[in-house]
This record gives structure tokens, sequence and C-alpha cells, in this order.
């Protein structure tokens, strides 16, 4: 993996960096640039974000291991976040879970092998109203069962 | 009721400019920079008696009067747009449907403290918000409503929205600060308070989405009007995200006070499928569930909700069924909050995974007779034991499950099985 950023996107930096009051305020935005660039952010990205950023490795890693939409190793192309909190619950999002468990083969934070797919649990995601839901990606999927789950992963290459 | 949030949430294309505009939108920002003194501001929203819609329901314009006007530093305003309350999903629809509100209320709070600089702080999962926001913040650029000398006034404000990355917490307004100074979102100690020593050490305010989206409709139809709406105590209209075993959940506009029997049983449909209510959390997940006969005489404004044993929060409504198993859902919300706490202080950190370790096991038949004791002797050491607000929000939904909801719990332990749920497997 080449750890650095391509010119665009080194200019993208300057111009988040410059919106900042100080530098270290643009510690968030400048991972997700980081994230986009390299597919997730490993040891190298994060040394490298450190260097851009004029500080240690390991404190740009303490920020990374406490938000949970940086992710530390590949993911795949498409990955799926079945929202598992009680209003979700209420709706049946343990079946569909379930579903999706069985139609991909894979369990809970496990990437298909053809890396079409990774599978996650995650916390409420402000849907609760059209639950059961997930968020594929950037786009949410609501009001979900099975038949509508299964149609949705089909779509999805 | 005249809708006061969700009035123009139905009108195709809203979130452009042209469409908000020809409603209306940003003369009360255009009079607030032409002819209101900060102070003058700030009295007015004093009037109009509202209060943060986060969920902690501070007068907010006394909040704004906490920032000293004399400090050389700069000023921040930031919009917390980190809705991430089980229950609660107004703010997003806020955001998604009408964005210059949203918008038009952060440059009124801006104005009343005299910020040059306001962040939006949107929570990383909502990209959609995120870029509505976006959208919003480049067209008001483009027409000067932002920037420099705003309509030919010596006033300049610059607005950055800034995306979260997932962590519960930082809908807490110090965390959400740690968070927007690029560090881990961690709680800080309150006092000093934010509109002292908030992001940077500098004077900081942070107002809620729907606190702030309100503000166009109290500058434009004036103090009194607001006021005339609601309780004594608890002014105008607030949004409620109903969800659950309801036949119509969504999100409503009501004026503060409204029954809650009423509001659930004919605004929302009732319980469907012909099963009775076994209970209902009024305020998002953190607030203690309430049994039917709790609700009887309950209306939906802060004090009300407080006298009978919860709270208004952030008016995320989750209604339970009878074929719910309160154990399971007790775990559920456990299960959040063990995954949510920071890890800053010990007792949230250790004792948020110890109930749901014990939850756990009661509701998969290995619950033990001491086992609801030694939870609401955890819960008890939690309460008021942290930096910030989680801890309580942790422990006080699940001392309340276990006390509403004893027998149920019992008869886990006792039959060493769950006595309610089909299991799925």
């Amino acid at each position: 993996m080449a750890v650095e950023f391509s010119p665009e996107t080194l200019k993208k930096f300057e111009e988040t960096v410059g919106r900042y009051p100080k530098k270290e305020a643009a510690m968030l935005p400048v991972l997700y640039l980081a994230q986009q660039e390299f597919g997730y952010l490993g040891p190298e990205a994060i040394a490298y974000v450190a260097r851009l950023m004029g500080q240690e490795p390991a404190r740009v890693q303490g920020v990374v291991s406490f938000y949970t939409m940086f992710n530390t190793r590949p993911i795949g192309r498409h990955h799926i976040q079945v929202c598992r909190t009680l209003p979700c619950a209420l709706g049946g999002a343990e079946r569909i879970t379930a579903f999706i468990k069985r139609k991909l083969g894979i369990d809970i934070g496990q990437t298909t092998a053809d890396g079409r797919f990774t599978l996650s649990e995650v916390e409420c995601l402000a849907s609760c109203g059209t639950a059961p839901m997930m968020q594929i990606n950037d786009d949410y999927y609501e009001n979900l069962n099975e038949e509508k789950t299964e149609k949705i992963l089909e779509s999805l290459t | 009721m005249e809708k006061i949030l969700l009035r123009n949430i139905d009108v195709p294309e809203f979130h452009r400019l042209a469409a908000y505009e020809s409603a209306g939108g940003y003369r009360s920002w255009r009079r607030v920079v032409e002819n209101m003194k900060p102070a003058e501001l700030i009295d007015e929203v004093k009037a109009s008696g509202l209060r943060g819609r986060g969920g902690a329901g501070f007068p907010t314009g006394m909040k704004w009067s906490f920032v000293p006007k004399d400090s050389p530093k700069p000023k921040y305003l930031v919009c917390n747009a980190d809705e991430s309350e089980p229950g609660t999903f107004k703010d997003r629809l806020l955001m998604e449907r009408d964005p210059h509100a949203v918008l038009e209320g952060t440059l009124i709070a801006a104005y009343a403290i005299q910020s040059h600089t306001a962040f939006i702080y949107v929570r990383g999962e909502l990209a959609f918000g995120a870029t509505q926001l976006e959208s919003a913040v480049a067209e008001a650029y483009r027409t000067g409503l932002i920037g420099k000398k705003i309509f030919g006034s010596g006033y300049d404000l610059d607005v950055i929205v800034h995306r979260g990355a997932g962590a519960y917490i930082c809908g807490e307004e110090t965390a959400l600060l740690s968070s927007l100074e690029g560090s881990r979102g961690w709680p800080k100690l309150k006092p000093p308070f934010p509109a002292t020593h908030g992001m940077f050490g500098c004077p900081t305010v942070v107002n809620n989405v729907e606190t702030l989206a309100a503000l166009p409709w109290i500058l434009e139809r004036g103090a009194a009007a607001y006021a005339a709406l609601g309780t004594e105590k608890s002014k105008g209209t607030k949004l409620f995200s109903v969800s659950g075993h309801i036949a119509k959940p969504g999100v409503y506009e009501l004026e503060m006070g409204y029954p809650f029997k009423t509001f659930l049983e004919e605004d929302c449909g009732g319980v469907p499928n012909g099963k009775k209510l076994k209970g209902v959390i009024p305020g998002g997940a953190s607030m203690p569930v309430l049994r039917p006969e709790e609700i009887e005489k309950v209306n939906l404004d802060y004090e009300s909700v407080q006298a009978a044993g919860s709270l208004l929060g952030s008016g995320g409504v989750i209604v339970m069924d009878e074929t719910t198993c309160m154990v399971r859902a007790a775990w559920n919300l456990a299960r959040f909050f063990a995954h949510e706490s920071c890890g800053q202080c010990s007792p949230c950190r250790e004792g948020c995974h110890w109930m749901e370790k014990i939850f756990h096991r009661i509701e998969h038949g290995e619950g033990e007779a001491a086992d609801l004791d030694l939870i609401l002797n955890i819960s008890g050491n939690i309460m008021g034991n942290t930096i910030c607000p989680f801890g309580d929000a942790a422990a006080m939904p699940a001392a309340a499950f276990i006390k509403k909801f004893r027998d149920e719990f019992d008869a886990h332990i006792a039959k060493k099985r769950c006595t309610v749920r089909r299991e799925l497997e």
C-alpha cells in the first residue's frame, strides 16, 4: 500500500485544515480522507496521518480506536450494518441479522470470500420509526423483512 | 395546532434555499443582523421560554447569557447534530428535510453570542443529513447569508459542517467538544462550563438541532406567541419520535403538555394487532421505563413526566406491547450502554459491562437469585459518580426495568429460561 496522499487529496487536506481554528481540530476529517484514499486505517496510514498532522502515531491511533466508523482492517465493498438496538429489536432486527448470516454464510464481523460484503451489528442509527433497518455504506434501508433484504443484497455487486 | 418545527416538512424540495426563502426563510436572520443587538436577541429568546431539546431542557437564552461579553478569546457556537439516543430520530428529519431552518437557527444563536465561527457537528453515520446541511451552507455562502460583512453589516460568520465518526458519547456537549478538537470523545468535568471554557478553552455554546430550528419562528412571530403555547414551565412545541409496537410510528410535533395517553392511543393509533401495552420509555433509552398505569395522567412536558418518575429527555418514545420480554429489553439497552461507555470513569466503564453480563445471563437461563439486587447495587454505585451524565443514563433504565417488572425477572431466574419470548432459532 502506497501510504501517501495523491496530489488531489493533498490539496483537499490543505483546504480542510485551513477551515479549522487549529490544525488538530481537522483530525476527524483528515482521517476520513485517509480512509477514503487507503481503504482502511492500518498502521502505515496512521503513521502517515500523524506525520501530516504533526502528532505522535500513538495519539492518532488513540483517536482512530475510539470511533466505530474508522476501520483498522480492510472491509468488503458493501459494509452491511444492521441496527440491533431496542426499537429495531422490537421490530425483528434479530431475524434480519440471522437471515443475512445464512444468506452470505458469514458471521458478524466477517467479510465474504469475494470481498463483496462485510457484516456488522451496530447501535441505534436514528431510524427507529422505520425499524428494522440497516445501513450499507452511506445508505439507509428501512422497514426490512427477509424478502426485501434479499433483494437489496442481490442488487449490490 | 399550528406547527412550528414541522410546518414545511412535507413541502417537496424544501431543502433548497429558493423554497425555504419563498416561505419566509432567513427573514428572521436578516432582521436579527440588521436590527437587533445581541442582548435584545438573548432577552427575546429568554422571554420565549425555549428550553434545550437535546434532553436536558436547560433554558436556551440563559445558556447564551453565560458567555462572557468581554472575553478576548474567539467564541464558538456549535449545533449538536449528533443524534444518537435510541428511539430518537427527530433531528435527522429536520436535517434531511429542512436543513435551512437548522442553519438559520445556528446563525441566530451564533449572533446572540457574537461568535464568528459556528460548527454543525453531524453524527458520522448520518451521511445524507450532512450532505443536505453542506448544500445548505454552500447556498448560504453563495448568496451572502453567511461569510464576510453579512447584509452589509460589520458582522462576519463562517459555518463548518463537521462529521463525527461513530460514538454515542459525542452527543454529550463536553465530549462533543473534545471530539471537535480532534481527540477521543471524552467528556470533561463541569464546571468550568463550555460557556466560559469550551472548544480549545474558548467560550462555546452547544445547542441541539431542534432547539435551533425553533429560533426562526420565535423571532418571526415573537417570544409571546411561543410562550403562549405549552405549560407554565414547558413552553412551545416539541418533537416526539415514536417507535416500537405502535400503529403509526414517526415524528410528531406536539404542544408541550399534551396528554401522553391520548397521544399514544389517538394520534399514534395505539398498540397494533389487538395487543396490550406493557411498558413505554418516554424520553429515549436513557430514561426510566413506565408501566401503563403510570402514564394514565401524564402530560408530555418536562415537569409532568418527571413527576411520574421518568424524564422527557429527547422525546424518544419507545412502545412495548405485552409480547415483549422486559429482561431482553433491559439486556438490549444494557448492551447498548456497555458498548458506548467511553471508558474514562471506572464506575461506568466497569459497571456497564458488568450489568450487561448479568442481564444476559438472566435472559439466557443462568441468572441467580442475588443478581437483581446486584444490578441495583451496581447501578446505584454508578449514579452520580461519573464525569458526565452517561453514567446516570445507563444506570437509571437498568434499575427501572427491574423495579417495574420484577416478577418477570424473578420468573426468568426461577425457571432458568426466558419465560416470555419465543426462541428465534
